[in-house]
């Protein structure tokens, strides 16, 4: 454990794991849904700790990965217009569109800037009334409710200078897009904990019953990751499959209702496409007709756009977790956080740059057994319904 | 992005009909909204989403993920400033790889 610094939390990682070794007698394979928990994961040697037969399967939680093609290019193109301030958060800056990315459109005379919230965005459209002020609400529905705050205070103050270009997505229809595949091999679910720190986790007893797969809430620290685990062991080994929230240090039942209210004034449910792995219904935000003047694809009309995917990336096979970042061909080659191909090394999020970055690459214990995981989770799998 | 930090309520002010206030995540302060926190009060601690603040937390957690997010270096990450952000992007740190052994050739 290599963050793990203090005394006494080793010794709590160590007596967790033991635990986890105690209790597994059967291999289990868990999905972890979060980018930062894949990142974690990795970071701390957290899938190392862990008996042979548990093998962690990425899921398709980061948010940037899972952007279509298709905005990133609506992004560049927005960016790059004269009368516009493009404002996203850092993680946005290198993901590779078909031309470029939005810091290439900064290099080239757009005015692209980093916000650390989508408030900032809403401040600088007060500031700069002869501009448009565009902020791209990349996230799950952990950025949900200041992005919804952010176009209810832009009407409030009557601006019409802000818009929001809206890729916003939702975590329980994908975790259900992935039990539900014929091809699933997912046992267990580690439930994001950032995500339901909003929302809670009433949506999961449902789908925990339906697919018999234990879902547990999850935090992000290496302790919080390892409890996650070893509850789901537990389960898995006594049979049960039920929601539980491992994470009630931050993670009520309801959630922020306050919060979701907010969401379900300014959101509605949409269907959307998940870069990499196609349609997913109900999978995703847009904003609702009262707040439509405030949409930025509405606003500025952008057509034309005609995306092309690199052909050796294999990002999409990487979020679905049917394989590990080593087994694409390009990976560490053609592929490295310098020279990305796909959105998956490029966000600090993604898998592909976690492998990279944490050498896991070079393990062969981590290539073994690692394939086809999800295989079969196709375009075709994820959206049947 | 996705990161919930967790931050000490310093100033609260309500601007324009919506409870703003400063929050200081370990040493760096940001504005963030707190309408949906109504029950948190300066000197409160609470989670933050991308300056939106969803939940109270107690001070003892608030330090210890602080810690530990500062040592994995995701607190940099997610609250360096725009300058920062953009010299991480322009590549001259991106191999971001913390024992520098891969450089990303
Ligand atoms: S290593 Fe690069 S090319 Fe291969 S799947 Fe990952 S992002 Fe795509």
């Amino acid at each position: 454990m290599k963050y793990l610094t203090e005394f006494r939390n080793r010794e709590i990682a160590q007596r967790l794991a033991q635990e986890i070794h105690a209790l597994a007698t059967r291999p289990w394979k868990i999905l972890e849904v979060c980018g930062g928990q894949t990142h974690s994961i990795i970071k701390n040697g957290i899938d190392q700790m862990l008996p042979e037969g548990i093998e962690m399967v990425h899921g398709p939680g980061c948010p940037v990965c899972v952007t279509p093609l298709e905005l990133i290019d609506k992004a560049l193109a927005i960016a790059a217009r004269l009368e516009v301030i493009f404002c996203s958060f850092g993680d946005m800056l290198r993901v590779p569109g078909t031309a470029g990315d939005l810091f290439q459109v900064k290099g080239g005379g757009g005015d692209v800037r980093v916000v650390y919230s989508p408030l900032d965005a809403v401040e600088l459209a007060v500031k700069n009334p002869e501009r448009q002020v565009v902020f791209f609400g990349v996230g799950f529905e952990t950025t949900a409710p200041a992005n919804a705050m952010s176009v209810r205070i832009a009407r409030q103050r009557g601006l019409k200078n802000f818009s929001l270009l809206v890729s916003q997505a939702l975590v329980p229809p994908a975790i259900e897009a992935i039990l539900k595949s014929s091809a699933n091999r997912v046992q267990g679910v580690l439930a994001a904990g950032h995500v339901c720190s909003v929302m809670g986790y009433w949506q999961y007893p449902p789908l925990a019953e339906k697919y018999k797969v234990p879902i547990v809430v999850t935090g992000f620290e290496p302790l919080d990751l390892l409890e996650g685990i070893r509850r789901v062991v537990a389960q898995l080994e006594a049979g049960r499959h039920e929601a539980e929230n491992a994470y009630s240090r931050v993670v009520s039942f309801e959630g922020n209702r306050e919060a979701q209210k907010l969401l379900a004034e300014v959101f509605e449910v949409t269907d959307r496409a998940w870069r990499g792995i196609g349609v997913i219904p109900r999978s995703g935000w847009r904003l609702r007709a009262a707040y439509r003047e405030f949409d930025a694809e509405d606003r500025f009309q952008i057509a034309g756009v005609r995306t092309v995917e690199s052909p050796l990336c294999r990002s999409g096979d990487v979020l679905r977790g049917a394989i590990k970042p080593a087994h694409c061909a390009a990976f560490g080659k053609e592929c490295t956080p310098r020279h990305p191909l796909g959105a998956t090394m490029v966000s600090s999020e993604g898998a592909c740059a976690a492998y990279f970055n944490y050498g896991r690459f070079l393990s062969a214990k981590a290539l073994a057994g690692a394939a086809s995981t999800l295989s079969g989770l196709g375009p075709s799998g994820a959206a049947d319904d | 992005m996705c990161l919930a930090i967790p931050g000490k309520i310093e100033e609260i002010a309500v601007e324009g009909g919506v409870r703003m206030g400063r929050v200081n995540f370990g040493g760096v302060i940001k504005r963030v909204c707190l309408d949906c926190v109504p029950e948190a009060g300066v000197g409160d601690y609470a989670i933050v989403h991308a300056g939106f603040a969803i939940s109270k937390v107690d001070e003892e957690s608030t330090r210890e993920t602080l810690a530990l997010f500062r040592e994995m270096g995701v607190l940099d990450e997610e609250l360096a400033d725009e300058e920062a952000v953009l010299a991480r992007a322009a590549g001259k740190t991106q191999s971001c790889c913390p024992d520098g052994r891969y450089s990303g050739q």
